[in-house]
């Protein structure tokens, strides 16, 4: 539990030899410095507040009290450009940065997060004042969405560096801080614009952000050299898919593993991420809202009670982050991964049947479970990773399979919406649009499932040269 | 001396853990709260 000897030899502040824990050092003190930074950057999940108050910037309030769009006001086509521009750079700072945050460690690339996150709301906070969307763009999609990037990857290996014996539940933690960061960053947000407006919000937001991503740079550590847990005993020969052996960056995007796991991720979130922008859609149109004579819903959901399930589901999605990471450190990832997609396919084959039952809580329960096992998925990947491809370079390998999560991003909602569209056109009824989607996901887990049941350990020659994988993040 | 680091340790171990949580359950409660209209 307590950390050997320090080694600090000289170095700025940022550098890894810095960051090395000295005598007494706690261990659970690091999952916060993990957390600081990712409850910061889940702010991304609830970006959608700010759409609706940037598309009436110039707007002018109408007789009846509502507002009307200014001529030059963006719309909400382009709005949605910022959110998908930062999901895109996120993927490619974790893919390209990957090997950078290997070498520097974890404290530079957290600051080095805190300040493009937290930087990139400044310059959007100029394009809404300027009324310049190209900087909103260039601030919180570009700039932002390499803050998000770094600091998503930045605390991945130092955590299973100092939880050997418990990687999936350390990763967990962190990555349901992701979950969890919208559940903060909404009501703020929604606050501080009431406050000041949008661009006021955007200030206070970059400020505060990266106040709190510079703590987490400020108590993280890296365990020294050759350090283990208290009464952990490393294991010395490969078992099943878990190695002893460390696999290069480089070298693991040439193995079938790394494009198997690929596929894994991005046919899980693809799934998850298609039904979760549609969630509230969903829900209002297979259970429609019954008002009877005096005004008073009677049966069905309500737009209101849609936005509750919809808070519901990141609260699966986040709790599922924590349960399924840790749950998979007994029971291996990959058969974490069997259930995600076994389970998954019976939900979404129900899902469409409990619409027809008119069961509003089963609809719930399924939907909740399957958006947990969304986040699971998410959280359990690093140490999947660290099981087939070693400790040494994870990091790096996590950030280059984020790529899936930026395609699926892309491709999870255009299918559903397509498909939404393409039923309702041809006429079905818009309670029964998401039948054939539901189906759809359902096959795709199925290529999923397929997929990791194709997961073999990693072969020899692509094993790094001898040095012991030492524990050092 | 060393009872004194542990205590030490453990303060700060609570404080970052406070740093982190506090936000998070504020978050979680007010989600709950608005979720609670879904069955009402």
């Amino acid at each position: 539990m307590v950390a050997g000897a320090a080694t600090t030899t000289g170095g700025g502040w940022f550098a890894r030899e810095r960051t090395v824990a000295g005598p007494g050092f706690n261990r659970w003190m690091v999952p916060p410095a993990a957390l600081c930074v990712h409850l910061c950057i889940g702010e991304v999940y609830a970006f959608s507040v700010f759409n609706k108050p940037l598309s009436l910037l110039h707007a002018t309030t109408g007789a009846d009290g509502v507002k009307v769009p200014g001529a030059d006001d963006w719309s909400i086509a382009s709005l949605g450009w910022i959110f998908s521009i930062a999901i895109l750079f996120l993927g490619l700072a974790a893919a390209f940065g990957g090997t950078w945050v290997e070498k520097v460690g974890p404290r530079k690339t957290m600051a080095a997060a805190a300040a493009l996150f937290g930087g990139g709301f400044i310059v959007a906070s100029l394009g809404v004042a300027w009324h310049q969307l190209w900087l909103v763009y260039l601030g919180y999609g570009v700039l932002g969405g390499c803050g998000l990037g770094l600091g998503y990857i930045s605390p991945v290996k130092t955590l299973m560096s100092w939880f050997p014996d418990r990687p999936g539940m350390a990763t967990g933690m962190a990555i349901m801080g992701f979950g969890g960061g919208a559940f903060i960053a909404s009501p703020l947000s929604v606050w501080l614009m009431g406050m000041g407006g949008v661009a006021f919000a955007f200030v206070v937001l970059g400020i505060v952000y990266f106040i709190y991503m510079m703590v987490g740079a400020t108590i993280v550590r890296v365990p020294p050299k050759g350090w283990l847990p208290e009464g952990y005993v490393a294991p010395k020969q490969s078992k099943g898919l878990i190695t002893t052996a460390n696999v290069h960056v480089d070298e693991a995007l040439k193995t079938r593993q790394f494009w198997l796991l690929w596929g894994v991720l991005f046919l899980n979130v693809t799934a998850g991420i298609g039904v979760l922008g549609q969630a509230s859609l969903m829900i209002q149109e297979m259970f429609p809202a019954v008002t009877g004579a005096d005004g008073v819903v009677t049966a069905g959901v309500t737009a209101a009670a849609a936005a509750g399930f919809v808070g519901l589901l990141s609260l699966f999605n986040m709790g599922g982050r924590f349960f399924w990471a840790s749950t998979s450190d007994y029971i291996g990832r990959r058969n974490t991964y069997m259930i995600f997609f076994a389970l998954g396919i019976v939900l979404y084959a129900l899902v469409p049947t409990t619409g027809q039952m008119g069961s509003i809580v089963l609809f719930v329960v399924f939907y909740g479970i399957i958006l947990s096992m969304y986040g699971g998925g998410f959280a359990t990947i690093p140490a999947y990773l660290k099981d087939v491809f070693g400790n040494q370079y994870v990091g790096a390998i996590h950030g280059r399979l984020l790529t899936a999560w930026s395609a699926a991003g892309i491709v999870g909602p255009s299918l559903v919406n397509y498909i939404r569209q393409y039923q309702i056109d041809s006429g079905v009824a818009k309670a029964d649009a998401y039948t054939v989607t539901m189906y759809i996901m359902a096959g795709l887990l199925a290529v999923g499932f397929v997929l990791n049941f194709m997961m073999k350990p990693v072969d020899e020659r692509h094993h790094m040269e001898a040095e012991p994988a030492p524990s050092r993040a | 001396m060393a009872n004194g680091a542990s205590n030490s340790m453990n303060v700060k171990l609570a404080l970052a853990w406070a740093f982190v949580g506090i936000p998070l359950a504020w978050g979680i409660i007010t989600t709950l709260i608005n979720a609670l209209a879904l069955f009402q």
